[in-house]
Order: structure tokens, then C-alpha cells, then sequence
């Protein structure tokens, strides 16, 4: 077990969290909850990994990964924001549909083998530093770089632009935002196709770039799940969503790894002894994503973590009295 | 932007004929004609319900009038929405305020402008908006979060929002039912002020002393049509003010027989709680009540009554401090246990807390008492028994309603409120809570709860009487308690108005004693 791999790893496989992470948190800005991200990352995977093979051009496949995470979103955008359904249901049921959609048209994809995907780069000069050099920027994948680059610019767009002003006040209070002329179902189409644009590039992320390949539901194993919880942990703020995918992108490495030597801090392993210790390793993350969800849903702590107070509720015009 | 209004300060700015709108069910404005001169505090008054909000929320862009049309400086407007009133300058401010409680005032104030295009200058901005607060007299700190603020300061936001837009014409709806007194006057200065630099403001209400103060002239609405219009505030009584809002004449002052308190009925100890937030909201709260005597509790809302009455009536935890009725502690039981001390409850919020809307009025008058005789037989509930006791409450409370069997969510708000007093009061509570038991009904309905409190009274009940109506708790209550973030802050036993204000926003009686402006009685 090398630390410096496992966080180089951890920064890797985070950046798939980090992608989906961001786009729950624009989606969730705005007033809509979409627990589709894992049907929507899902379906990103499976159409950037199937372009990729059928065009041999993973940019190609990352685009289409993302308009098809986006298309599928708006299935969400319609039944909660136009038809005031509840969006726990309607995102509950689009992780079953994206899911369906991509086993159906990813049939036969696995065997399909070895494919071209997006280029592995290392900053000169940079990955010179020792310790942070290796693990944020030595052999990384561009959408790694791509994920560097995002954070700051969404806490901008978000914290500091008109856009972000409005998106923020259609979550908080629409009804606000509507007296002055903000058009609020159209924001939360938005915000919730920009959400689905992240997934489906957070799946492209794994199936074009981090661990590459299609294998079914497999695929995203639950990603979608965890960057749920992580949208939470992360208050809704872009730096936040950083740091917490990086550990669990750290952590889902250490787990595989830990696994491996015999012996581990002087004493004989039980993970390697004991296969079966390996999955109670494996459920960790998603029981932190439960108890996130447990915790969070609490009045008391919605106010303090700042969660966006409209959010999960369909905004109706007043019929009477406004 | 209009500077040649000054010179011609009667001009009509705006003109609304035959404006009639249709809500299901309901005729909220029937032809109503009314005018707007440039320069002029002019006030709509009328009951709840007689559709003052409605025509002005045609004004502001919120609802399209079915037909009549609006002139502004003589040209006939359609609004298809609240951007297009803004944009001519009318500008509504709300009684539940738009405003963002997470962002800061300059953020409010920009919000749904074009410009800034993209990039917010904030430190721009926050100077421009402390410029036009100090024209207007309405000062702000830009840089603070509307959760930070007061209610009196976030409707100076609201107010600033307007101007901000290049309003002349500002419409206030109930602006004053959450302020203290002193944030009233401050509120009819800055009126008076902005007047003077030539805009006009709409003055909605339904409080006539209110009205008396500060308008020029006045429309008064009933049942969606005019009764006066635009007539010269000048010269005219409250009691034909009340004629023309409720169609007969009002008797203004209660009769209200000396107060003969008895023995205390309940004595709360040192009792703190928290809110639904898990914040403080009432922090060590001591009094007793004694049986035969009203007392009233002032306050600025939300700052813990509601939490008290829950506290008080079981449908709360309080975090410390003993609750005592008749020796016996009820903190932390559950409301049947203060139901056995026979504690009543007359609830702020009637269709939630009060009444289950879906059941009928007999399911809803036996809702105390059906575990009795002989509403009670065993296991089962005695049908006949229920409906008699019900008709013999819809007769005594005078209950307006078609059958027994109606559910009570097709009931007005004063045939509600006598649903719950019914069966609150039949049970011949020892200690009565009221919260806010005349809020929305109309002025009849009014009077009707208040003669019943008084009766309870007279008929040796403990009463605590919950209200942000100072004219209400100063007419009905024996002595006032004034409430400000969960304190006590004093008591009042004259109805000192001044004194109640002060204390409302938070000045400790013991301190006002001390720097003299009042006097030991």
C-alpha cells in the first residue's frame, strides 16, 4: 500500500463524484432534488462508452454522454416542475428508468474491448512538487484537470454572477423571485438540465477515462448514490463537493487496496484473511450516505447546513391572495 | 424621473374603472372605480375579504381584472405580469415581505434586474442603495442578510426594492400589522417624506385609527364593491368609517364589568422551549394567571408566543421550568393532561391546529369530549348523542352552517373561529389560551369572540389572551405582559401604549424606570 497511489487514485476516481456532486448541487440550488443522478450518470456512461466504440472518438462520446444526461433529466424537469409532482418519486423512479435504458441499449457493449479514450496528461512543472505533484498532477486524466477547473468557476457562477443570484433566489424563496419578474419554472429547467449535463459527464468520466469499460449497473456501482449524500455534505458549495469526493475517491481505493498484504501494520490482516470483511468495507460508503440523508433531513440542521428552503417543494402562483 | 408632478399636485396618476374580478365561488371586485392623485397618501380600507388585495393585486400585475380597465397618466395599461406594473411604475409591497433571507440587501434589491448584466459589483451597488436609503430616509446596511434584520427594517428593504425600480406609486398592503408603535410612526414618517418628493402611496388597511392618522383621502370596499370613494379623509369619524366598511353601526367600546380575579388557576415557572428550528424561543417565562381575570400578552410576532401557547396547552417540550395548574405539574405530559385540568386552547393557526378540516362539525365540536358520557359508550361513540350535542352548541355559538354533517373546511373564518370557541368553551375551561382568536374575521365576528371571552371571564375562567392587536389586548385584557425574544420584559396594567411599544422592541420595564420616560404608577 502506497499513500501517494492511493490518494493519486482517490483524486481520480473523485473526480466521477466531484462531476455529479456539481450538478446535484446546481440542480438542488434551484429548488429540485434528483435522486436520477445514478439512472442519469448511467446512461452517460453507457452512450459515451457506445459512441466511443462505434466512431472511435471519445470527445464525441463525452458529449453525447452529456446531452443524453441531459435529455433524460428533463424527463424529471417536466414531472416535477410543470406537473408539481413529488420529486423524490419521480427522481426515484428515473434511476429505474436511465438504469433500464442503458442495460437495454448497452447489451453487448462489454465484449466490445479495447477502446480509444481521452488523453492522460502530466503538468510539467507542477507534477514536480513532491507529495501534491504526484497526486494531483502526474498521469491524470484531462477530465481530472477539467474537474480543477470547474470547481472555482461554479462557486463563481453561483456566489458571484447575476445567473447565480437568480438561481439561488428561485431555491430559496420563488415566490420572490417571481414577483420581480424571474421565471422560475423556466430556472428550475435549467438548473436541472445543467444537472443532468454533470451526470452524464460524470458517467462518461468512468466508462471513458477512469475505469474504462462498460459493465452494466455495475458501471457506476452506487456513484450516483453517494454524490446524493455528498451534495449534503458538502452544504451545497463547489469547494466542499471537492474535497469531500477526493476522500471518498481515496476511500473507495483504500478498500480495494487494504485488502491485499497479508500483513498490515505488524498484525495479520483480516481483509485478506477474510474475504467477506472486504464487503463490509464496501457498504461504508453508502451507510455514511444514509446517515448523511438521516441527518440532514432534520429541521434544525437543514437551518444550519443552509440548505435552500424551497427545496423538494413545487412552486404553484398563488390562486388567491399570492 | 416625473419632477413636474409638484406643480400639478391634483392630477389623477392612476384611474381604475368598473374593475370586476370572479374568483370561484366568489365576486371579489365588482365594478370598483378608483382613483389615484400625484402626491397623496391614499388609503383602502375594508374587511377582510372585501377585496382591497384583490383590486390591488390587478394594480400590481398579479391578476388580470375579467373587465374594467386601468389609466395610468391618462393611458389605458394592460399588465400581463408584476414586471410590466413595475415597469410603470407601480410598485406593491407585500404583507408577507419577497425577500430572500439568505442574501443581503443589495442582492434583494438587484434581484430580477438586467442590470448588473452578469457579473455582480456588489461594493457598487451596496453604495448606490445606501444613497438612495438616506434620500428617502430609509436607512439600511447593504451588506447584512434579511434574516439579520427586523421586520421593521426588511419592509424598508421591500421599500427600497420599489424605489430602487423607478417606482412612483407604491401600494402597501397591511403595513403596519407587523410592526411595534414605534416602527409605525417611523413607518408614517418615511410616508409623509417619500410623499413630499412627489411619489403616491396606496395605504391599504382595515385598522381605522390607522387610516385617520395618515391619509389624505380614502376608498372604503365592501364585499367587493365601493362604498365611498375617494372621499376627504378630513372631517370624517371612525364611526362612519366603520358604517361604510360594515353596513351597520359599531360599538366601539366593550362593556366590560371590574375584574374580580380570584385564586391563581396557573403559575408558570421560569419556563424555556424551543421552536421548530431548534432555536431559543422562549427563554424563562414566569406568571400566573388567576382565575376571573384576562391577561393579555403584547408582542411583535414571532417572538415566542406561538411557542408559549404550545408550551402552555401540552403541544410542546419545554427544555426547563415548571408548568402549574391546580398543584399539578403539566410541563412535558401531553395535552390531555392539561385537557384534564380543564385547559382550553383557541390556536392561532384554526384549519391545522384547530379543526380538522375534513370532518364535520359534530366530528369537530366532540373532538374534547367523546371519551365522556354520553357521547362515549365503551368502545363506540353514540351517534344521536354526538348530533344533539352538536345542534345544541350550533344554537348556543350560533354556528352559521347548513347541516351539522358540513365539513368544516367549507366554514367562513368567523363560523370556523366559533366552532373551535364552542367546543373550548363549553367545556367550562378553569385556564383558557386564545392566540390571536379575532385575527381575520370581520368586525361582527369580532365583537361576537370578545363578549365570550368576557363572559369566561366573568364566569371565573383564567384567561391568557395571545394577541399582536394592541387595541384588542388593551380593551379585553385586566393586565399585559409584553413579550420580546422569549422574555418577559414588564407589565402593564393601564394600557399605556407608549409604554407596550417600548417594550415590544425590547427595552426592559426596570430600565425604562430607571432613564425616566415613564413613570411608577
Amino acid at each position: 500500500m502506497d499513500i501517494i497511489i492511493i490518494l493519486q487514485a482517490g483524486v481520480a476516481s473523485g473526480t466521477v463524484l466531484l462531476f455529479a456532486t456539481l450538478g446535484g448541487i446546481f440542480n438542488e440550488r434551484s429548488g429540485v432534488m434528483n435522486l436520477g443522478l445514478e439512472g442519469m450518470m448511467l446512461i452517460g456512461a453507457m452512450t459515451a462508452f457506445s459512441t466511443t466504440v462505434k466512431t472511435g472518438n471519445p470527445w464525441l462520446g463525452l458529449i453525447l454522454a452529456m446531452i443524453a444526461g441531459g435529455l433524460l433529466s428533463q424527463i424529471h424537469a417536466f414531472i416535477t416542475i410543470t406537473l408539481q409532482a413529488d420529486q423524490v418519486v419521480s427522481g426515484l423512479a428515473l434511476t429505474f428508468l436511465g438504469t433500464g435504458i442503458s442495460l437495454v441499449l448497452g447489451e453487448g457493449l462489454s465484449k466490445a474491448g479495447v477502446i480509444s479514450l481521452l488523453p492522460v496528461i502530466t503538468i510539467p512543472l507542477l507534477s514536480e512538487i513532491p507529495f501534491i505533484g504526484r497526486i494531483f498532477f502526474y498521469n491524470q486524466s484531462i477530465l481530472v484537470f477539467l474537474g480543477y477547473a470547474m470547481v472555482p468557476l461554479c462557486w463563481w457562477f453561483i456566489n458571484k454572477t447575476r445567473p447565480g443570484l437568480h438561481l439561488r433566489a428561485v431555491g430559496e424563496y420563488p415566490a420572490a423571485a417571481d414577483a420581480l419578474g424571474i421565471n422560475v419554472y423556466r430556472v428550475r429547467y435549467f438548473y436541472v438540465f445543467i444537472g443532468g449535463l454533470f451526470a452524464g459527464l460524470a458517467g462518461a468520466t468512468i466508462s471513458l477515462a477512469i475505469s474504462p469499460g462498460w459493465f452494466s449497473e455495475l458501471t457506476t456501482a452506487g456513484q450516483g448514490w453517494i454524490a446524493i449524500g455528498l451534495v449534503i455534505f458538502s452544504q451545497w458549495d463547489p469547494f466542499r463537493a471537492m474535497f469531500g469526493s477526493y476522500v471518498f475517491g481515496a476511500l473507495r481505493r483504500l478498500i480495494l487496496d487494504i485488502q491485499g498484504p497479508a500483513i498490515l501494520f505488524g498484525m495479520a490482516n483480516p481483509f485478506y484473511y477474510n474475504p467477506y470483511y472486504g464487503f463490509f468495507l464496501q457498504m461504508l460508503p453508502y451507510a455514511f450516505t444514509i446517515i448523511v440523508l438521516v441527518i440532514g433531513s432534520k429541521e434544525a440542521v437543514k437551518k444550519r447546513l443552509g440548505t435552500p428552503a424551497a427545496l423538494g417543494i413545487p412552486y404553484i402562483r398563488g390562486q388567491r391572495g399570492v | 424621473m416625473n419632477q413636474s408632478t409638484e406643480t400639478l399636485v391634483k392630477e389623477n396618476v392612476i384611474e381604475m374603472r368598473g374593475i370586476t374580478k370572479r374568483f370561484p365561488g366568489v365576486l371579489a371586485n365588482d365594478h370598483v372605480d378608483f382613483d389615484l392623485r400625484s402626491g397623496e397618501i391614499h388609503a383602502l380600507l375594508g374587511e377582510n375579504g372585501a377585496g382591497k388585495s384583490t383590486l390591488m393585486n390587478i394594480l400590481a400585475g398579479l391578476y388580470k381584472p375579467d373587465s374594467g380597465n386601468i389609466l395610468i397618466h391618462g393611458k389605458s395599461v394592460a399588465f400581463a405580469s408584476p414586471k410590466d406594473a413595475i415597469g410603470a411604475g407601480i410598485g406593491m409591497i407585500h404583507q408577507h415581505f419577497m425577500l430572500v433571507p439568505s442574501q443581503t440587501v443589495t442582492e434583494n434589491i438587484l434581484l430580477g434586474l438586467n442590470e448588473p448584466r452578469f457579473i455582480m459589483n456588489l461594493k457598487m451597488y451596496d453604495q448606490n442603495i445606501v444613497e438612495l436609503g438616506e434620500k428617502y430616509g430609509l436607512p439600511v446596511d447593504p451588506k447584512a442578510k434579511i434574516w439579520q434584520l427586523s421586520v421593521g427594517e426588511q419592509q424598508r428593504v421591500e421599500i427600497l426594492k420599489m424605489l430602487y425600480r423607478g417606482a412612483e406609486i407604491l401600494i402597501m398592503d397591511e403595513p403596519t400589522a407587523v410592526l411595534a408603535p414605534q416602527e409605525i410612526e417611523i413607518l408614517f414618517n418615511t410616508l409623509h417624506n417619500m410623499v413630499g418628493l412627489g411619489k403616491s402611496v396606496i395605504f391599504i388597511s382595515h385598522k381605522l385609527h390607522e387610516v385617520e392618522q395618515i391619509s389624505d383621502r380614502l376608498t372604503v370596499l365592501r364585499k367587493g364593491t365601493v362604498t365611498a370613494q375617494g372621499i376627504e379623509a378630513k372631517g370624517v369619524t371612525r364611526a362612519d368609517l366603520a358604517r361604510l366598511m360594515v353596513g351597520r353601526d359599531i360599538i366601539f367600546s366593550l362593556e366590560k364589568k371590574p375584574c374580580n380575579p380570584g385564586k391563581p388557576v396557573i403559575q408558570v415557572e421560569n419556563v424555556h422551549c424551543l421552536n421548530d428550528k431548534g432555536l431559543n424561543s422562549v427563554n424563562g417565562v414566569s406568571f400566573e394567571v388567576r382565575s376571573g381575570e384576562i391577561v393579555g400578552i403584547a408582542g411583535v410576532a414571532g417572538n415566542g408566543q406561538k411557542e408559549l401557547a404550545d408550551v402552555l396547552t401540552g403541544l410542546r417540550k419545554c427544555s426547563q421550568g415548571k408548568i402549574i395548574i391546580q398543584g399539578d405539574d403539566i410541563a412535558n405530559r401531553n395535552a390531555k393532561a392539561g385537557i384534564r385540568h380543564g385547559v382550553s386552547h383557541i390556536p392561532e393557526d384554526r384549519t391545522h391546529i384547530g379543526t380538522a378540516p375534513n370532518l364535520s362539525v359534530t366530528d369537530n365540536v366532540i373532538m374534547k369530549n367523546y371519551t365522556k358520557k354520553p357521547i362515549s359508550k365503551g368502545w363506540m361513540l353514540d351517534t344521536p348523542s354526538a348530533e344533539i350535542y352538536a345542534r345544541e352548541l350550533k344554537d348556543v355559538y350560533d354556528i352559521i352552517v347548513p347541516s351539522i354533517d358540513t365539513p368544516v373546511r367549507l366554514l367562513s373564518g368567523g363560523n370556523l373561529q366559533r366552532v373551535i370557541l364552542a367546543r373550548e368553551i363549553s367545556s367550562e375551561p378553569t385556564f383558557l389560551v386564545a392566540m390571536q382568536p379575532t385575527r381575520g374575521l370581520d368586525v361582527g365576528a369580532i365583537e361576537g369572540v370578545q363578549k365570550l371571552l368576557l363572559l369566561q371571564r366573568d364566569a371565573g375562567a383564567a384567561i391568557l389572551l395571545i394577541s399582536e392587536e394592541l387595541e384588542e389586548l388593551i380593551s379585553l385584557s385586566d393586565r399585559i405582559l409584553v413579550i420580546y425574544e422569549g422574555e418577559i420584559m414588564g407589565e402593564v396594567f393601564d394600557g399605556n401604549i407608549d409604554e407596550i411599544g417600548l417594550m415590544m422592541t425590547g427595552t426592559r420595564q426596570n430600565q425604562l424606570l430607571k432613564s425616566g420616560e415613564i413613570h411608577e404608577i
